[in-house]
């Protein structure tokens, strides 16, 4: 009965597109149960989870590093330009510092590692679930989500914070080198402004998005990777899906995290 | 009459809008292999994924070795899957991973064998396949028939009480297939692993058989010996075997 309702509501297009959404929530929070309780046998597997995160974050850190170096420098540019004439520069620092560490380092990581090991995941477990080696894996009675989801979900976790603080460094030394040697701002001047109104809170909490980022870009290539079919179109499709849907949610769960971190934790 | 090994009853499965099995009854008894054969698309391989607990029947019952597959949690059904291998149609061999490592990673993960061990096994399972030397090498840098028998070393790595072959000789050239079919007829002779294989190669069939199933409009059409098929005066199981384009049996 219930199926015959939700079959006639289905055809309708708005009622399809929530249908779907919602379907897809509720896998991801099942497969997330799944990962969660498979945590312990995780660090069982160590080197699996090694090997991940030598993939997910020594891979990922060359072209984390480029997109901080040149975020750090655009904050400069632009913040100079909209402090000229009203704001004295040695806010150029604090500003550049701030939005560094809080919004700019975090979330433009998570996007462009997101890019990279989302569809990498996605596309390596979509391949495997096609070639029929996933379904080989559970008929050994081998979990394919502790062997594969886990490995992965803890390697993106653990290794998105640490690329964030290499990233936050290194946006600030883009920044700095930019008011240093185009700006006419003294070295001294951007230092000082760097210091003042610095919290470790504000690292702190740009670390926890982090981690939440490291968590959704795994669980997004697992799921997408996971539940890909029909050979390389269907690994195509998989990729794709696990990249924009990563991407959407990292700008989320930011908003979400902002709210509660800044509003509730830190108020 | 002792327990049979695999038991499936009035199995029904609908894929998508079709009905791809409809009240499939076949009994599998240890030591014995059942062939199924069929035209493509008939639901052979959806028929083995029931027995191993891919997939779910929607209508109707599977039993290995006295379980209710679709009714296992999941620990019980990885439990009950380490007394089983299959030979996937692709071979589906991890190609992350060497071929020595593919046959030692369900030793490595079930067992709390020491890993010199482990090596022996694979040695051991690789010699059984024809596949000496093979340990250290990628699935990509293996050909078609090498992948095939190595994902054949790796599915007996436990020691399985049943196996199931999914077109286990396809795309092989003759000698190789001849040698995989020993394989199998030995493993079955020797050491009373019940099988299921799933094959469109008649001589395949006739070799490694026991008893031979006809898998037609989602059920059993007909079920007999090597011989009894052979003999057989019923149209479509006579048109399948002699590979005739005319007959009730239309080309799709």
């Amino acid at each position: 009965m219930d199926e015959i309702i939700v079959e006639r509501l289905g055809s309708r297009w708005p009622y399809r597109v929530l249908l779907k959404l919602l379907q897809d929530a509720g896998e991801v929070i099942i497969l997330m149960g799944e990962v969660i309780r498979g945590i312990p046998s995780g660090f069982k597997r160590f080197p699996l989870v090694v090997q991940q995160m030598l993939l997910i974050g020594v891979g990922s850190m060359p072209l984390a590093m480029i997109v901080a170096l040149f975020t750090g420098a655009v904050a400069a540019v632009q913040a100079s330009y909209q402090f000229r004439d009203y704001v004295p520069m040695i806010y150029l620092g604090t500003v550049i510092g701030k939005s560094v560490v809080i919004e700019l380092g975090p979330v433009l990581t998570a996007l462009v590692v997101g890019g990279r090991v989302g569809a990498s995941i996605a596309a390596e477990l979509g391949t495997m679930r096609v070639t029929e080696q996933i379904d080989a894996m559970e008929t050994m009675g081998i979990s394919s989500v502790r062997y594969l989801v886990v490995p992965r979900f803890l390697a993106a976790s653990l290794m998105l914070p640490v690329l964030t603080i290499f990233a936050d460094i290194v946006a600030i030394f883009g920044g700095f080198l930019v008011s240093v040697f185009t700006l006419d701002v003294s070295a001294h001047t951007f230092t000082s402004g760097l210091r003042l109104y610095f919290h470790m809170r504000d690292v702190f909490s740009g670390l926890i998005k982090a981690f939440f980022f490291g968590n959704i870009i795994a669980m997004m290539g697992c799921y997408y990777g996971l539940r890909s079919e029909g050979g390389a179109q269907g690994v195509g499709l998989a990729t794709t899906q696990a990249v924009v849907a990563s991407c959407l949610l990292i700008l989320i769960v930011d908003y979400l995290l902002a709210s509660f971190l800044f509003r509730v934790l830190f108020a | 009459m002792p327990e049979a090994a695999i038991e499936i009853k009035g199995v029904w499965k609908r894929l998508g809008t079709k009905e791809v099995l409809r009240g499939v009854d076949l009994a599998v008894q240890r030591g014995e292999s059942v062939v199924i054969i069929g035209r493509s698309g008939t639901g052979k391989s959806v028929l083995l994924k029931h027995v191993v607990g891919l997939m779910d029947p929607d209508k109707g019952s599977v039993c290995v070795n006295g379980m209710d597959v679709p009714s296992l949690g999941a620990v019980e059904l990885l439990n009950l899957r380490r007394q089983m291998g299959m030979l996937f149609q692709g071979g589906a061999l991890f190609d992350s991973l060497s071929i020595g490592d593919n046959i030692g990673l369900p030793l490595r993960e079930h067992t709390k064998m020491p890993e010199a061990q482990v090596e022996l096994v694979v040695q051991e399972k690789l010699r059984l396949v024809g596949l000496e030397g093979a340990a250290d090498m990628r699935p990509s840098n293996l050909s078609g028939g090498m992948k095939k028998r190595a994902a054949l070393a790796r599915a007996l790595a436990l020691n399985p009480k049943v196996m199931l072959y999914d077109e286990p000789t396809t795309g092989l050239d003759p000698i190789t297939a001849d040698l995989i079919n020993r394989l199998i007829r030995r493993l079955q002779e020797r050491l009373g692993i019940a099988s299921i294989a799933v094959t469109h190669d008649m001589r395949s069939a006739y070799h490694i058989a026991d008893h031979i199933a006809m898998l037609h409009e989602g059920r059993i059409h007909a079920v007999g010996t090597p011989a009894e098929i052979q003999a057989t005066r019923d149209p479509v199981v006579r048109q399948f075997i002699e590979g005739s384009s005319e007959g009730p049996l239309l080309p799709t």
